[in-house]
């Protein structure tokens, strides 16, 4: 069997509006990649160590809230920190334009934002998959 | 350090890189088993199955709960379907388990069915032994949302929790073979549902008439509401009353013979197909092999058995 590809999509933060979260984790699903999906309101502690013990490939942030330019960076950190930095975190959600490039050099590798066509996150996986 | 020195260190990367090698089919995965085997054999396994929407996430994370109060280490592996189209799947257990997520006595580990339709995934057997060896006291197997066949946990388990709920049928679903027969303990979830206490009654009935063809004890039936937390104290209990009692009898040694009997099997099935397929060279065969078929030359079981046949007098088996 080939290796399956699989990816965490998690919501970070406060907010409850987990829509977008939803539509990316089964867009992914369709795509043919195991999303795991953890639900609202997690901690980055707990989305890196779900990352970790569901041994993913990617980690996929949503976020609506406006705490991104915290929360997405402190995932990378700890993941980072727990010898896990070969897991692919990308991010998406309502994030101003101007807030991408602070984003990527703090490890983001990719953020999509309101609008993106599925095809461009998928083309994104399998390109790094490549890699 | 190597993979199995990780697992048996209970370095989390290490038991979750090793659970893919073997969710993946990697070439390494037989020797890391066979590797691990001796440690294995020490945790007791947990099998909660039921059809979907019982609960069973749900009840699963207040078992956790009251296995951690215990100050046992816990691992979890939770199933759910592989899509027959794309082959991608949604794994949404945790959703219900995620307050345990940074609990460092807590693995869990979802899994796909990746196209298995007992339940279970192929990988989920030698994953419970990965976590036996890296020292979990108790492993809890979720299985997908069954209907009424898929009966596999049975042979994974040292006890297994039939999860249902009011609303799905009359006793004469209850007294149906397959699923209804795997229970060690009947959890009527969602009791403050109406129809609870019916159901209740009713598998209680049906469990009346199979105990008195046989002669056993009833099995338990208890009342719970893993989302109210209700009935949940008692549960446990009576699975711990279970697996003593299984232990005293020796129907948990049985039942552990059993499941080597069964795995002894499907490991020979699965090692001469695969000779078989390499000697007979199926791939290439195939094609010419239909053809025969199709314009009536021979028939599908005179075919095989005539290629079987030559295998066997060629390589002078007998």
């Amino acid at each position: 069997m080939a290796k399956a590809v699989r990816i965490l999509v998690a919501k970070p933060g406060l907010d409850g509006h987990d829509r977008g979260a939803k539509y990316i984790a089964r867009a992914l699903k369709d795509a043919g990649y195991e999303v795991i999906y953890t639900g609202i309101r997690q901690t980055p502690e707990s989305i890196v160590v779900t990352a970790i013990q569901e041994d993913v490939d990617f980690v996929g942030l949503s976020l609506l809230s406006g705490a991104h330019n915290e929360l997405f960076p402190k995932v990378v950190e700890l993941l980072r920190e727990k010898d896990a930095s070969d897991i692919i975190v990308f991010g998406g959600g309502v994030i101003p334009t101007e807030d991408i490039p602070f984003l990527k050099e703090k490890g983001i590798e990719a953020v999509f934002t309101q609008g993106t066509p599925i095809k461009e996150i998928t083309d994104f996986i399998e390109k790094r998959l490549e890699k | 350090m190597d993979l199995v020195d990780k697992v048996q260190s209970g370095s989390i990367r290490g038991i979750a890189r090793t659970i893919s090698l073997i969710e993946n089919n990697s070439p390494q995965k037989e020797d890391i088993i066979d590797e691990l085997y001796p440690h294995t054999g020490n945790a007791m396994v947990w099998g909660i199955t039921g059809p979907p929407g019982a609960g069973k996430s749900t009840l699963v994370d207040c078992l956790v709960k009251r296995e951690r109060k215990q100050g046992r280490r816990v691992a979890v592996i939770a199933i759910d379907p592989s899509s027959p189209y794309s082959g991608g799947a949604i794994l949404g257990d945790r959703v219900r388990m995620q307050k345990h997520s940074t609990d460092e006595g807590v693995y869990i580990r979802s899994m796909a069915s990746r196209g298995h339709l007992g339940g279970l995934s192929v990988a989920t057997g030698d994953a419970v032994k990965i976590l036996d060896a890296a020292g979990y006291e108790t492993i809890i197997i979720e299985t997908i949302g069954v209907g009424q066949t898929e009966v596999e946990i049975i042979e994974l388990c040292d006890i297994v929790l039939l999860v249902l709920v009011p609303g799905m049928g009359d006793e004469i679903q209850a007294m149906k073979a397959g699923v209804m027969e795997v229970g060690d303990i009947f959890v009527i979830n969602k009791k403050d549902r109406d129809g609870a206490d019916r159901l209740k009654t009713e598998v209680e009935y049906v469990l009346g008439i199979k105990n008195a063809l046989t002669g056993e004890k009833p099995n338990p039936v208890l009342l719970a509401s893993s989302k109210l937390d209700e009935g949940i104290d008692e549960l446990v209990e009576a699975i711990h009353d279970y697996l003593k009692k299984a232990q005293a009898t020796g129907r948990f040694e049985e039942k552990r013979r059993v499941r080597i009997e069964k795995e002894v099997h499907k490991i020979f099935s699965s090692k001469v197909h695969e000779l078989l397929n390499i000697h007979l060279d199926i791939e290439n065969n195939l094609g010419e092999w239909i053809s025969s078929i199709l314009n009536g030359e021979t028939a599908p079981y005179k075919l095989i058995k005539s290629k079987l046949n030559r295998f066997v007098k060629e390589n002078e088996i007998i």
